[in-house]
């Protein structure tokens, strides 16, 4: 390929490029089982875009295109810019504001002629680029807690901005930036801290709670009991202990009830919960109350989704039903099959088997994309490199996590699979940047 | 470049790795180890649609379809689809009201959502049909869908065919989970009895539902579909014009009519009266209609033919001479001198003929129907010297009887058949506590068949085939053959096996009897039934019956019998006549049988039997009690709907118009005030008794 011009060629890591073919061929074909229409006529749907399928493969079309012209850019010209984009991005992302367009249950889309624009996914691309750029100054040193925190104030930003606009799955993908953050040295406690937090989020929605702060008083007297001689020399560790015991049952106590109250909606709630596959407690229906008394669309019978794309996948069995022989992906048993739920697609049709290898094959990226940054040797190609394996890994796993009933049903989509214009193109222009970056790896980029 | 934290990148790894195998073990779970999903897939887009077959078809002996299948039309609706409706000018082709029309696509979008056709009204009528089909562009989503209904070209055999209706709980166990809700069934009649034979097998489709339960196309192409298999016809003995005629003559008449081929047991026609018309219970009038035939007190529904229970009378004597010939208490040459009246016994028996030399020997006591004669045979037959006691004598004569056919059912393949009565031993010790002889039965009239002995018009006629066999019977029966029989269809080897039951008794006593019974034609009793050029031999007969009307038991005119075969060399047909409370057996029944006989054999009617048949087909013999019966069915009936609603217009025609005329005889009254204010027919209370039993029962 391309041989005769080895300006383009040179240096470029096919196995990326190969495995986004690959994958982009599957989501083709996914998109297309599940919304082919018996007695279509195949060609002509195919070309006249009206159909999902004919749709996305145009959008793959003009994904290539672009792809074809990062490829063409010069790499200098990512880490020069990195910030503009930034700019570019919240700007965009700002601008939602007035101008999104009235789809129910989201205000995150523009529409700019036929096409429906989502900033919140193009700005993941500069949010990359930007932490990528920050981490890399010579001046940042990333030990120091004000850099930690500039660090995370790139990250969430734009993820608040996205709360704002009622997607809270696209806002929870900024999360996976701090990842990155960890490649580059974020202290190890953070993160404990940070899975230290979630389990007692998850306690508490599980456990009742007056049980739960005994328990937590337990622990709390158990770790002073074992700590008695530090205490003993130092009465600030039993300070410390009596905060972490308070922040705790603060948490359990109040802020999570809060959350749940008035920040979350009702379906948020009613998603969290079916996950866990508990009852929604009467409380926090009652401080819903007005939303439970006008169901919109969105939040109608969440169970009943889970629940079917639990049927679709398990009925895949070991091998599948065959392309286009799924009964619950053909017959619009699945709710948003093409989009949040593709994964079923896949699984319906081609079984057990068929999802260790998709599974496998992004795998192998993300695996690939962790070796490509690590070889690098300018730090923003690396972070660059792990914000975008760390973009991938959350969309992957939290995905296909909400579609076998693992995660909450957030709404993100499954890179190059769901069918979606903008989410195509960000997942291009996300990993050709990188191919471009890792072509000039002998360069060293500010 | 300093490149520390490059472990983290091993651990960002096996970051990922964790949370695959995560994802892979929950898959592996959902697809592999559990297996409920897959048919909770299935579940959810398969429906398993039932094919019902055609029923099978029920021919006369010419091949005339008696029963056949037709189209009817139910009308759907999809609610989802009912939009920019003329909702006012739909009522009106419809005859129904707005508010009607709200209701029903209520309820079916109740029933079976929006988006699912439902019933909107089952079986039109062809008129409301022809104008829904000229009007259909206007009324979108209203369908018509075919559904096939029994009809009856003839518009005959309404009792012998029997119903089909929607299974019933009961149905469903009865066949171990065989039947589903909504599945048709033969409920009575012939449709019960080859319920087997004419469903036919259900096929099954399995067909795509999509999440809104719209049927979307078949599941795998229709692989493991399987066909309907359409049910078999069955061939019966009836011939469509005879059992035609039967059943005019049988009109606005109490009674029954059986014709056998006693060379085969086939029943050529089988009328009772009253009757009604099968396509009444087929079609849109059909709960309505139902609900007349049951509160009738005159029972139309029952088929008198198998269920109704009579006293024989006269038409018993032939099977009595052949018990007392055989038993050789009697020679054909034994006579009485009768002059009137019976004395052999405490109670006189009164006879008809009073002329010397009447009952001179078995042929004239025969042609002459001498109850003199035939008491004293009885007695004799009792009494039989061979025996120790009368106790011995009597188990005889009912052996002999119940080898005729008598007292028991005969089997005939109609469902719910009535045994009929004949006395036995254990019945007179019972009721004379032990101290009893021949003339306790003798003197009632057992031997002219009165007293206790009851039987079916059935058992007469096949009794009557036995002594023109002169001996042997195959068990009556409709069905000839079945369509593509095979060895596994045992429902007609009992009606093909031969019975010779009393071929011991010997020829010449047969042939005296038979002789006797010739001359009830030729000179006796039944001269009215002779026809030029076939020799018929029959037996005439007159028999008394109470009922209790009003408290009271009162006497009612005598039923009109008749029992008959013919031609005597080669029997061709034998006929059992009654006409309730119509009089002389001659002047009813046989008539009704002549006419029966001349069809059947010469295929046409003399001008006589033409003028007889118009008569008769025009004569009324409804017994004038059963207008006291049906007023008092309606009034108490009326009575409880009153109590239950508080409604009074219910009462109304029964109450204070009426006073002081309830005393009145029964069998008097003409006039039963009706007021127009509530002249529909009420509901069947629930416990009632849906089929009532023949209203002649002796006391």
């Amino acid at each position: 390929m391309n041989q005769r011009n080895p300006a383009i060629s040179k240096g470029i890591d096919w196995s990326l490029i190969w495995i986004y073919l690959v994958l982009v061929v599957i989501g083709l074909l996914a998109i297309f089982g599940a919304t082919y229409k018996e007695g279509d006529p195949f060609l002509q749907s195919f070309i006249g875009f009206k159909t999902d399928y004919s749709k996305e493969f145009y959008f793959l079309c003009v994904a290539l295109v672009l792809g074809l012209f990062i490829l063409l850019t010069d790499s200098k010209f990512f880490s020069a810019t990195a910030n503009i984009w930034y700019v570019i991005g919240i700007f965009m992302l700002l601008v939602v504001f007035p101008f999104h367009s009235n789809i129910k249950g989201t205000e995150s889309i523009i529409k700019v002629g036929a096409f429906n624009f989502q900033p919140a996914e193009f700005c993941k691309i500069c949010v990359a680029l930007a932490l990528a750029k920050y981490l890399s100054r010579p001046e940042t040193d990333f030990t120091k807690t004000r850099s930690q925190l500039i660090a995370a104030a790139i990250v969430l930003f734009p993820a608040v901005l996205t709360v704002m606009q009622k997607e809270t799955g696209l806002a929870l993908v900024f999360f996976a930036f701090f990842l990155v953050m960890y490649r580059e040295g974020l202290p190890s406690g953070i993160l404990i801290i940070g899975f230290a937090g979630a389990a007692l989020v998850v306690a508490t929605l599980l456990v009742e709670k007056n049980i739960l702060a005994m328990v937590l008083t337990g622990i709390a007297l158990l770790v002073a009991y074992l700590m008695r001689r530090q205490i003993k020399r130092k009465k600030q560790v039993f300070f410390y202990i009596a905060l972490i015991w308070t922040i705790c049952v603060g948490v359990q106590r109040f802020v999570v009830p809060f959350a749940f109250k008035h920040v979350l909606k009702l379906y948020q709630v009613e998603r969290i919960y079916s996950t866990i596959g508990k009852e929604v407690p009467v409380e926090y229906i009652e401080a819903h109350k007005k939303e439970a008394e006008n169901p919109s669309g969105k939040k109608k019978d969440t169970d009943y989704n889970v629940r079917q794309s639990k049927i679709a996948i398990g009925s895949g069995g070991v091998i599948g039903k065959g392309l286009l022989k799924g009964t619950q992906t053909r017959y619009g048993f699945v709710p948003e099959q093409r989009t949040d739920f593709i994964f079923d697609t896949i699984a319906e049709g081609y079984g057990f088997i068929g999802c260790i290898i998709l599974l496998g094959i992004y795998l192998l990226l993300l695996f690939r994309i962790v070796t490509v940054a690590e070889r690098q040797r300018s730090v923003f190609s690396r972070c660059y490199g792990y914000g975008v394996a760390a973009v991938f890994f959350f969309h992957i796993a939290i995905n296909v996590a909400m579609a076998i009933g693992l995660a909450p049903v957030i709404g993100i989509p499954l890179p190059f699979i769901s069918y979606g214009g903008t989410s195509l193109l960000t997942f291009t222009i996300l990993i050709f940047i990188l191919v471009r970056l890792d072509a000039d790896r002998q360069m060293v980029l500010r | 470049m300093p490149v520390f934290n490059q472990s983290r990148s091993r651990i960002i790894r096996l970051i990922f790795l964790i949370v695959f195998i995560v994802i892979i073990g929950q898959l592996f779970y959902l697809q592999i180890i559990s297996n409920q999903f897959s048919s909770e897939a299935f579940r959810n887009a398969v429906f398993t649609k039932i094919v019902f077959p055609q029923r099978g078809i029920i021919y006369d002996r010419r091949g005339k379809a008696i029963l056949n299948n037709t189209i009817m039309y139910d009308l759907m609706v999809t609610p989802a689809e009912v939009k920019n409706f003329d909702t006012l000018s739909f009522c009106r082709l419809m005859e129904i009201d707005t508010a009607g029309f709200r209701a029903r696509i209520r309820e079916a979008i109740f029933k079976n959502t929006r988006v699912r056709p439902s019933v909107f009204q089952s079986i039109l009528t062809p008129q409301m049909q022809a104008r829904f089909e000229e009007n259909s562009w206007k009324f979108p989503g209203f369908a018509l869908v075919e559904r096939p209904v029994r009809t009856y070209p003839y518009n005959i055999a309404a009792q012998i065919l029997g119903y089909i209706n929607e299974v019933d709980p009961e149905d469903i166990e009865r066949s171990g989970s065989f039947y589903r809700q909504g599945d048709y069934i033969g409920k009575s009649g012939l449709e019960a009895t080859y319920e087997k034979v004419l469903m036919g097998q259900r096929g099954v489709q399995f067909m795509i539902k999509d999440n809104l339960n719209r049927l979307v196309g078949k599941y795998k192409e229709g692989a493991l579909d399987t066909a309907a298999v359409a049910g078999r016809g069955i061939r019966t003995y009836v011939d469509v014009d005879l059992q035609q005629l039967a059943e005019k003559l049988m009109s606005n008449k109490v009674g029954a009519v059986v014709a056998l081929d006693p060379k085969t047991g086939g029943i050529l026609a089988m009328a009772s009266g009253p009757t009604f018309n099968p396509n009444e219970l087929t079609g849109p009038e059909k709960t309505k209609n139902y609900t007349r035939l049951v509160l009738d007190v005159s029972a139309p529904l029952l088929n008198r033919a198998i269920k109704g229970r009579y006293p024989p009378g006269s038409t018993y004597k032939p099977v009595g001479a052949l018990v007392a010939l055989d038993e050789g208490v009697i020679t054909p040459a034994s006579g009485i001198n009768c002059r009137g009246v019976y004395l052999g016994c405490n109670r006189p028996i009164k006879c008809l003929e009073d002329w010397a030399g009447h009952a001179a020997n078995l042929r004239l006591a025969i042609a002459h129907s001498c109850n003199s004669f035939f008491s004293d045979i009885l007695k004799k037959t009792i009494d039989n010297p061979k025996y120790k006691d009368a106790r011995t004598g009597l188990t005889r004569w009912k052996s002999y009887l119940t080898d005729f056919g008598l007292g028991h059912r005969t089997g005939i393949d109609l469902p719910s058949e009535d045994g009929g009565n004949v006395p036995d031993t254990a019945v007179y010790n019972k009721e004379y506590r032990n101290s009893w002889n021949s003339c306790t039965m003798v003197g009632g009239g057992l031997g002219i068949g009165q007293e206790k002995m009851l039987v079916t018009p059935l058992q007469m006629a096949n009794a009557i085939c036995i002594v023109a066999n002169k001996g042997y019977y195959y068990i009556p029966h409709f069905v000839e053959k079945i369509d593509n029989e095979t060895k596994d269809d045992t429902l007609l080897n009992k009606y093909r096996q031969k019975h010779e039951v009393l071929t011991h008794i010997p020829d010449t006593a047969y042939n005296a009897v038979i002789g006797g019974m010739q001359d009830v034609v030729e000179e006796g009793t039944a001269r009215i039934v002779k026809i030029p050029g076939i020799n018929i031999c029959a037996k005439t007969g007159t028999a008394e019956n109470y009922r209790v009307i009003d408290g009271k038991r009162t006497k009612l005119n005598d039923n009109s019998m008749f029992v008959c075969f013919a031609p005597r060399e080669n029997p061709k047909i034998a006929i059992a006549v009654v006409v309730e409370n119509a009089g002389f057996g001659a002047t009813w029944a046989g008539p009704i049988a002549r006419i029966l006989l001349e069809k059947y054999l010469n295929d046409t009617l003399q001008t006589k039997s033409k003028d007889d048949f118009d008569r008769i087909s025009t004569t009324n013999l409804m017994p004038s009690y059963l207008k006291r019966l049906q007023y008092i069915d309606d009034s108490i009936r009326a009575y409880k709907w009153f109590e239950m609603t508080k409604d009074s217009t219910y009462i109304k025609k029964y109450t204070g118009i009426n006073k002081g005329r309830n005393e009145k005889k029964p069998g008097e009254r003409k006039d039963i005030p009706v007021n127009k204010q509530k002249t529909q027919l009420l509901a069947t209370l629930p416990g009632e008794k849906r089929f009532r039993k023949t209203p002649v029962q002796p006391v």
